[in-house]
């Protein structure tokens, strides 16, 4: 399974030129906007051509204009869900469902209305006329419309952008096993970091129309010299196993064997959830702390300390647990003497670990 | 009613509604597509198409039923040809429903236009993604949104077919049982001592026609609107 993604396209005072490939999973194309990653999800639906492209999904070509050929939309075997849901106002969300269903009839279907209906809890719905949802369940019915039409590749584009943020995190958990139950590739277009923390496999991060990095979600993550957000929103990811609630309303997981203290997940013990460790959560000290009241201390060794232009340093700490990055002061940085190799320990404040960057994987 | 009638007047109320029934079954397919193309292609002498669209809405319609009978007549350039293959509009119930077409077909084309636009032309993209040609886009996403003002454009036209008289009388005269509608009728009725009665009957046939489509629009736009969702 593989996505390999070429286009070139130039607008006024703007070159969009990007390249990447990415394998199964989740591929989240992650930029501000402006970066050109609509364009790109654009390109490889076929809804706007670009002066260059080369698209194959699963060694089947959809595009490459080298050779002058370009499948209209109709004929990529697409499920793509979009920001606004788009669902089909004159038909009832049982005929919207199937709309796609009914159109592919020579592809292997990957769900059965069945499954749809159960998977996504709609099955209340079903006669209901679109006009009649709330916006997380078009959202859903959207995600399940999408699945039925038998589609080799997902795409979303901003599919959370225009709901609030209990409806994001009603909808998250179902793109999450979009990713783990289906062996489809997913193309999901977002400008949020926690999504990307929460969903990515791969992440493609685009900046004024070129590829920034690419890589998996933590490997990205957790690179100090990474910053779309600015360096406020940088965090790393850490792969996590749920072992234990507590009585006293913590879960207890395991990053590789390292304890980490949350507040109550839902999961089940032995669940895999990826933690998303923002950098301004995160103490710094040379000395295994004492008498702290944070219950999340980790040791490791200094990977980089980079310094940028204000007040502010960004310290990626490699721990048993994974890297994580710590965001304090130059001076604090100078006081500590931290530099590369350098032994310390990372305080992470439990609480602050919020819900929405904590999701299953 | 056919007592209250008289024949003649009747055989006008008849014919009337079948000039008028066929204008608008003759007009509506062509007035899709002229539509479809104003709304949505960018086309080499798209302006030009638009004024020639509804130019028989400003200009006189005795004009209008000139210019059918130089081109459409049977000395006319298109008439010739289409004489040849035994088609003949001019002075038949047929040639009235052509004038009648030409004359309600701008009302037509702009109603179609206006509900064309206001489809999101988003949805179209949604359904070529989930594998829809652009035809099939148009028969089950454009088209049965676009249904409100179709039909709405449909009744007008429908209304407007039957009170055309202007072109109709000019292209095709006022031959009885032929090519005399409602209009032709009251008007010849009008032009001989002792009509005035006849005349009022039709008068007031031609109100509950007009009046009967108007309503009809009214209850079928909204039920559709409330059908697709968009009331």
């Amino acid at each position: 399974m593989s996505v390999e993604v070429q286009i070139r396209q130039g607008f006024q005072g703007f070159d969009l030129d990007v390249s990447f490939q990415a394998s199964a999973g989740l591929t989240v194309l992650f930029g501000s906007s402006g970066s050109g990653k609509t364009t790109v999800i654009n390109a490889v639906a076929g809804l706007s051509k670009p002066e260059q492209s080369r698209i194959v999904i699963n060694d089947e070509v959809l595009s490459d204009s080298a050779v002058g050929h370009w499948l209209p939309p109709h004929q990529r075997s697409l499920g793509y869900v979009f920001q606004e849901g788009r669902l089909f106002p004159h038909m009832n969300v049982r005929k919207n469902l199937m709309y796609g269903n009914a159109l592919a009839k020579g592809r292997a279907a990957v769900v059965t209305l069945d499954q749809v209906v159960e998977i996504l809890g709609i099955g209340n719905l079903l006669e209901r006329r679109p006009a009649e949802l709330s916006g997380g369940e078009k959202q859903r019915v959207a995600i399940g419309r999408a699945l039925l039409a038998r589609p080799k590749l997902i795409l979303a584009d901003e599919p959370l952008a225009a709901l609030d943020e209990p409806r994001k995190a009603e909808i998250l958990p179902y793109f999450e096993r979009l990713r783990d139950e289906f062996s489809l590739p997913v193309l999901y277009v977002t400008h949020s970091i926690a999504e990307v923390a929460r969903l990515a496999t791969t992440v493609v991060a685009l900046k004024d129309g070129r590829v920034d990095r690419v890589g998996p979600a933590a490997e990205v993550l957790s690179d100090p010299s990474f910053t779309p957000m600015g360096p406020r929103a940088v965090g790393a990811v850490l792969e996590a196993k749920v072992v234990k609630h507590h009585k006293d309303g913590l879960t207890e997981l395991s990053a590789n064997g390292v304890a980490l203290m949350l507040p109550q997940l839902s999961h089940a013990v032995g669940d895999q959830v990826r933690v998303r460790v923002a950098a301004h959560d995160v103490i710094l000290s040379r000395e295994a702390p004492k008498g702290l009241s944070a219950l999340n201390i980790v040791a490791g060794k200094v990977h980089s300390v980079r310094a940028g232009g204000g007040p502010g340093a960004i310290v990626a700490v490699d721990t048993k647990a994974g890297r994580i990055l710590a965001r304090i002061t130059r001076r604090s940085a100078t006081a500590l003497e931290l530099s590369e190799g350098v032994i310390c320990y990372a305080v992470i404040k439990s609480v602050s670990v919020a819900p929405q960057d904590i999701g299953a994987r | 009613m056919s007592d209250w009638l008289g024949p003649q007047e009747w055989s006008a109320v008849a014919l009337s509604l079948q000039v008028a029934f066929w204008a608008m079954m003759g007009a509506v397919v062509p007035g899709i597509f002229v539509a479809y193309a104003l709304a949505r292609w960018d086309f080499f002498g798209k302006q030009f198409v638009n004024v020639l669209v509804h130019l028989p809405l400003v200009l006189p319609p005795v004009a209008t039923g000139y210019l059918l009978l130089v081109t459409v007549g049977t000395q006319g350039v298109i008439g010739g040809a289409l004489k040849e293959i035994g088609v003949v509009f001019a002075f038949r119930w047929t040639g009235a429903a052509l004038a009648a077409a030409v004359m309600a077909f701008p009302l037509l084309v702009r109603s179609i236009r206006l509900s064309l636009e206001a489809i999101n032309p988003k949805l179209e993209q949604a359904a070529a993604t989930l594998g829809a040609s652009p035809v099939r886009v148009f028969f089950t996403v454009t088209l049965p949104l676009m249904l409100p003002g179709l039909l709405a454009g449909m009744v007008l036209a429908f209304a407007k077919a039957m009170g055309e008289f202007g072109a109709t009388i000019t292209f095709v005269s006022n031959i009885p049982g032929q090519t005399r509608t409602l209009p032709s009728a009251i008007y010849a009725f009008l032009q001989v001592p002792g009509g005035e009665t006849a005349a009022m009957r039709l008068v007031v046939v031609s109100i509950v026609v007009a009046a009967g489509a108007l309503i009809l629009s009214e209850v079928l736009a909204r039920r559709i609107a409330a059908k697709v969702g968009q009331a």
